[in-house]
């Protein structure tokens, strides 16, 4: 066992042997080609002139005179396909290319990130084949449509809960099948090394330009920061720059209908064991099945999480706190009448906890919010929920 | 030891063994235990119970749907051990608990392994356990007296074969067909080169696995020096094809265990009269 897979007792590669040698080989690539000089001067590129890197920080004047401290939000939602999924989509998609496959197949639960890797494919001349749960599909019809607009195929996924777990496991066994042609660009900052570290990678763009971006606006680090967890990869990439600081570092987790109910609070509520190659909190009953989560948002709707958050989350470095599908709702509406910014249902979980966390605040104090991606994808859904409360 | 129970097979067995794979549970308890009964009066050298996960990565379709069914009847570990209790109270051939990780570290990892031996199995395979992750699964086996089997695919490096073959007891898996379990036509060269590989590395027995259901497969693996082969997804579709019918199910299962074993048998025999096109060059040892 190397050190180097783990994050303490967390993480690892629990795979069947026959993925063995393309993990050793994105790890290979991993270690050689992302650092080189050529790989980022290519990753920056895409990230600037195409993607829209730097994303603002901006400062909420009506959320801060609201929540009585000084309220920022990182506009991932402002990025090129509405959410923070590009960064690690273009950087994955780039890195396939560089290890000379044409292939990438990916997995989807809002739609964000199959919309990403869609993206991705389309502008690095990549095909790609995105694993959906159907019971997603039918909650994230634009993304589905956004997909198939963008050249990639759509597989629907009809085993188990046909969520975000199921098309992971699907897009594993394709690539057991594939594997010397095919890239799995997954998602979020899970399964096996080196994808937790890749991932994260990836996605710490976001907490380096808050950081040139909040010393520039008010000479000093944050008080406290907030990211919505589902697997985790907009949070540890908000996160991770900061971990050494004084800074206070909040993950809002599905909290669905309460921890009693039905939830996807893995950290809050779940306990350590192994899926989707690797060992980290999961859901799940006392002989070890895995257990249908629940989120109003399907972004969260994941009965794992990404191992270093596990880490993180024994270390005490980082505050998990479920919010219910109740309070995700209603900071989804507050985001938007107050600042006039309408959310992505799993941003709105990171909105509700911060207003939450703002009560212990100083109104001098500094309080980062993630806003990982924007809200259009969720219309249509919070509109039929909500109706008879909004007109 | 519960451990020789394998050797002994290989050692005195009608190459190549014949291991029946079945889950456990499916399509519940009791006629589960019928089954693999069935297959072991049948004439299976070696049985596979797979305790069923409901995340299967390695899985194809036809084990998936076997195990989401064995779950939906209330499949648990207890009833796993239990089960391996009762087929081994009517059976000497040697017993496999093929599972995956998460179904051992909830138990104790060492508590699994510990329940595995009193209840009669010989060894246990977890899908998802590479030899890298593998130091506390093997410890906890040695311990018990269980073979901890490891697996190794066309896409092994050598230096990995290395590490996997200093570990291994009871046989090496091979997994015979790129992507997931299940029924296919043919017998990838790839498959065959491994096998060959693996031969002429260790002494240790090699049983292909995955994708094998017909009695050409079988001729060709043994053509090419595998110790045994692992029959899986073509049991476990009759158990899915006869379901609510027991009496034909078992009568099925039965006539495929010897179709298997009758023709490779026969075939072999053939082989001795009439050597075949030198298609396959890798000598057989044992």
């Amino acid at each position: 066992m190397s050190d180097s897979t783990r994050f303490g007792p967390y993480g690892g590669r629990f795979v069947p042997e026959t993925l063995m040698a393309a993990l050793e080989e994105l790890d290979d690539a991993y270690r050689t080609i992302v650092p080189s000089a050529g790989f980022q001067q290519e990753m920056e590129y895409y990230l600037q002139e195409y993607a829209g890197r730097k994303t603002p920080l901006t400062f909420c004047r009506n959320m801060s005179r609201d929540l009585s401290c000084r309220v920022y939000l990182k506009r991932e939602d402002l990025l090129h396909s509405g959410a923070h999924k590009l960064n690690n989509a273009l950087g994955q998609a780039l890195l396939t290319r560089f290890m000379g496959k044409r292939r990438i197949i990916a997995e989807t639960g809002a739609g964000q990130h199959g919309v990403a890797a869609a993206i991705a494919g389309a502008a690095l001349g990549l095909s790609v084949e995105v694993y959906m749960g159907t019971g997603d599909m039918e909650r994230q019809a634009l993304n589905v449509a956004r997909m198939r607009m963008l050249g990639a195929e759509v597989v629907p996924v009809t085993s188990g809960s046909r969520t975000l777990k199921d098309a992971i496991n699907e897009a594993l066994r394709d690539w057991v099948a594939h594997v010397r042609d095919t890239h799995y660009l997954i998602g979020s900052v899970v399964g096996p090394h080196p994808f937790p570290s890749l991932v994260r990678d990836f996605q710490t763009v976001i907490g380096r330009e808050i950081r040139q971006q909040i010393l520039e606006k008010e000479g000093q680090l944050p008080d406290a920061m907030v990211a919505c967890v589902g697997g985790g990869s907009n949070a540890i990439g908000m996160f991770h720059p900061f971990l050494n600081d004084p800074v206070l570092l909040y993950g809002a987790e599905a909290g669905g209908e309460g921890l009693s109910g039905k939830h996807g609070a893995t950290l809050c509520a779940g306990s350590p064991g192994v899926l989707h190659g690797t060992y980290t909190y999961l859901i799940q009953d006392a002989f070890g099945q895995i257990l249908e989560s629940h989120s109003i948002s399907a972004g969260l709707d994941y009965p794992g999480v990404g191992p270093e958050h596990s880490f993180l989350r024994d270390e005490g470095r980082v505050i998990y706190r479920p919010v219910t599908d109740a309070e995700a709702l209603d900071s989804f509406l507050y985001l938007s009448r107050t600042e006039g910014i309408i959310p992505a249902l799993e941003s709105a979980h990171a909105v509700a906890l911060a207003r939450t966390i703002a009560a212990d605040l100083d109104h001098d104090d500094l309080l980062v919010i993630n806003l990982s991606g924007r809200g259009d994808k969720d219309v249509a859904q919070v509109a039929a929920l909500t109706r008879g409360c909004v007109e | 030891m519960s451990g020789s129970r394998i050797d002994r097979a290989f050692r005195t067995g009608d190459s190549p063994l014949l291991v029946a794979c079945t889950v456990a549970g499916d399509p519940d308890f009791a006629e589960s235990i019928r089954i693999a009964r069935c297959l072991a009066a049948a004439g299976a050298d070696m049985l596979e119970l797979v305790m069923p996960f409901s995340d299967p990565v390695a899985d194809g379709p036809v084990i998936q749907k076997a195990g989401a069914r064995a779950l939906a009847a209330g499949m648990t570990p207890d009833l796993l051990f239990a089960l391996v209790s009762e087929v081994r109270k009517t059976t000497g051939i040697p017993l496999l608990i093929m599972t995956y990780a998460n179904i051992v570290f909830q138990r104790g990892i060492v508590r699994f392994y510990q329940d595995a031996a009193r209840a009669g199995a010989d060894a246990v395979v977890i899908a998802d356990v590479p030899a890298e992750e593998a130091a506390p699964f093997c410890d906890a086996a040695l311990l018990a007296g269980i073979d901890p089997i490891f697996f190794v695919s066309p896409t092994t490096s050598p230096e990995r074969m290395e590490l996997i073959l200093s570990r291994a007891q009871g046989f090496i898996y091979l997994v015979a067909a790129m992507g997931v379990t299940g029924v296919r036509e043919g017998v990838a060269p790839e498959t065959l080169a491994t096998l060959r590989a693996v031969k002429q590395r260790t002494t240790v027995p090699v049983v292909p696995g995955f994708g094998i259901s017909a009695p050409g497969h079988i001729r060709i693996y043994d053509d090419a020096g595998a110790d045994g082969v692992i029959v899986g997804s073509a049991i476990v579709g009759i158990v899915d094809r006869y379901a609510g019918r027991p009496e034909e199910m078992e009568e099925a299962v039965g006539r495929l265990i010897r179709e298997l074993k009758g023709a490779s048998r026969r075939e072999r025999d053939e082989s001795f009269l009439q050597p075949h096109p030198g298609a396959f060059q890798g000598s057989r040892e044992g």
